[in-house]
């Protein structure tokens, strides 16, 4: 293959430099003004660091406000999406092999049904959700952000396509010949076949339930309770009175973060072999 | 924000949907009982959860829409409540509230401008990533897809952060060279927010299209290379046109993601005073909800929200999906 001419090569590098600028530097500037106290953040500019930056004073500062509370949202928040994404891809690996690998009457009616659940809005759900949950006594516990996010019509969706590729029917009747029964043949072949797609689920719930912000926003009103999210708008809310809460949300935002950017770099590896694999194998 | 949920799109070719429909071949009957009851099994606890979440919330809502609360004491404050059957009354009122037909309008108009913008720009960084002149591929495609994992609130706080004067260094050095910046007057702060989406989903589709894109078989370009067409000519003409059912679906998933725009206008509010509690159609309903304390008038307002969503979503797909099937 001949290589592209060096004039192509520059305008090429240009432009993704300049679009790599547009997407890091507000991630750069919240590293910058995690360094700062509440002074300089308003007085000194935002770009680059202060005269004394602190780092690690300012977000020991953030994790002991209040008690400590900061941790405890963390700390939801990683029960919310990790509890959360298992269920999910459990939930979503077994109905999804069921629906790849049983011929049963309903099959396709049933499909259907999870695809126009992808397709329906959440916060359209949220608000429904919410007077439902607040009827059976539900509301404000951490119930109410849980068991909707056990959910994943698109998991269900994702691991029948996957099932139906990478799961052949001859092993599944050379397992039932030699007189496993179901369980123990999804347990030990379909979940193991699986695992590529099981990875992407989960990683894609887990994400999806650390950003989801109008559900909790609804169903909890006790702040011990809060995920990450929902404390920091809190925090932001006091802001006009308390003017140190925008340095505690400027850290709390930075800390935050820095979790789903490692989680970033694996996600991408794997959702892109999942996408392509799921569309090349068939 | 549960736009991520939504977005994910995964091509069915029509071979793979043949084999999955063919299943093991049935022997007996015995063998037919026992397979209804373990996919039974199978398929039982993730529905249940499905029918609690999606389908009685649904349902519940098309209910309280039909009813309102009446008040009997004076003023209609305190004393006694009582639910009350109103017909379509709850949906009248929303279809004739002002404050959230200009919701649905600004909604719409942010979409028009925002997703095309969006997917433009996605597709040109995917095919400038592909072209065989990048360098530094693995790094550039991490740094745009990084802001995917910043939540919508945390976007929002930063971006706000970077609008607000006394703060932002954006405003700081306009000002410097004269240029007097204001992101969240009452003429831009729509467009603020559209950049603010624009950053966190451009990294998104744009994987979303390289993912399709991967997928065609090098030869390919090999073979339109050869025939002599440039780069530009391969990306017009063959690229493009083959990563088109990724294009529509990222299409859909934005309309549904615009229509529930929340979290940005909810954060940015306390900041611009142009954001009022009818910004958006689900700020509208959220604050017809908890602050009007009105759960009727809001489930309205919900059920009206998805039926527009569902109603955009298949008339796009039905306006490029006629086109798609010319191509064969």
């Amino acid at each position: 293959m001949t290589r592209p001419p060096v004039r192509y090569r520059i305008i090429t590098a240009s432009l993704l430099t300049i679009a790599a600028l547009y997407f890091l530097v507000p991630v750069y500037w919240l590293t910058v003004s995690a360094t700062k106290n509440s002074a300089d953040l308003f007085g000194t500019f935002g770009f680059w660091f202060s005269d004394h930056p602190d780092p690690v004073g300012h977000l020991v500062d953030v994790l002991t406000y209040d008690h400590g509370i900061y941790a405890r949202w963390f700390a939801n928040s990683l029960f919310y999406a990790g509890t959360g994404a298992v269920c999910a891809t459990l939930l979503s690996a077994a109905a999804g092999y069921a629906l790849a690998k049983f011929p049963f009457r309903g099959r396709e009616a049933l499909f259907n049904v999870v695809l126009a659940g992808v397709l329906i809005p959440g916060t359209a759900l949220a608000l429904p959700l919410y007077f439902l949950f607040s009827a059976m006594g539900l509301s404000n516990t951490y119930w109410a952000v849980l068991i909707p996010s056990t959910v994943s019509p698109f998991g269900v969706y994702l691991c029948r396509i996957y099932a139906a590729a990478a799961v052949p029917d001859s092993l599944l009747e050379a397992a039932r010949i030699d007189g496993a029964g179901e369980a123990r043949i999804f347990g030990g072949l379909g979940l193991r076949l699986m695992t590529p797609a099981l990875v992407t689920v989960f990683l894609f719930q887990f994400v999806h339930i650390w950003n989801n912000y109008f559900l909790p926003l609804v169903m909890l009103s006790d702040s011990g309770l809060y995920p990450i999210q929902l404390g920091l708008t809190s925090w932001t809310g006091y802001a006009d009175r308390q003017p140190v809460l925008y340095q505690y949300t400027v850290g709390g935002a930075f800390l935050s973060v820095v979790p789903l950017m490692v989680l970033m770099t694996v996600l991408q590896r794997y959702w892109r072999t999942g996408l392509t694999e799921g569309s090349v194998k068939a | 924000m549960s736009r991520d949920t939504l977005s994910r799109p995964e091509p069915v070719t029509p071979r793979r949907a043949r084999r999955e429909t063919r299943g093991p071949r049935r022997r007996a009957s015995r063998t037919g009982a026992r397979n209804a009851r373990a996919a039974a099994a199978f398929v039982l606890p993730f529905f249940a959860l499905f029918a609690l979440c999606f389908l009685a919330p649904i349902g519940y809502a098309l209910h309280q829409s039909l009813f309102t609360t009446e008040r009997t004491g004076p003023l209609g404050l305190g004393g006694q409540e009582r639910e009350v059957f109103a017909g379509l009354a709850n949906y009248a009122q929303a279809l004739s509230d002002d404050r959230f037909l200009t919701g649905f309008g600004r909604v719409l108009a942010f979409g028009a401008v925002q997703i095309p913008l969006m997917i433009v720009l996605a597709t040109a960084l995917a095919l400038l990533l592909e072209s065989a002149s990048a360098r530094a591929v693995p790094f550039f495609r991490s740094a745009f897809f990084l802001p995917y994992g910043v939540p919508g609130v945390i976007a929002s706080i930063l971006w706000g952060f970077l609008y607000v004067p006394g703060i932002s260094p954006l405003v700081k050095i306009a000002g410097s060279v004269g240029w007097d910046l204001d992101f969240l007057s009452r003429g831009t702060v729509l467009w603020s927010l559209a950049n603010i989406v624009t950053w966190q989903f451009t990294g998104y589709n744009m994987l979303v299209l390289i993912a399709q894109l991967k997928a065609v078989p090098g030869e390919l370009y090999e073979a339109a290379r050869i025939d002599g067409a440039n780069a530009w000519q391969v990306a017009r003409h063959l690229k493009i046109p083959l990563i088109r059912p990724a294009l529509v679906l990222t299409g859909v998933f934005s309309i549904i993601g615009t229509l529930q725009l929340f979290a940005e206008p909810m954060v940015l509010r306390p900041l611009a005073s142009s954001i009022d509690s009818g910004f958006t159609p689900n700020l509208h309903a959220y604050s017809e909800a908890f602050v009007g304390n009105n759960p009727h008038a809001a489930a309205a307002e919900a059920v009206l929200l998805a039926l527009v969503a569902c109603v955009l979503s298949f008339g796009f797909l039905r306006l490029v999906g006629g086109r798609t099937k010319e191509r064969g």
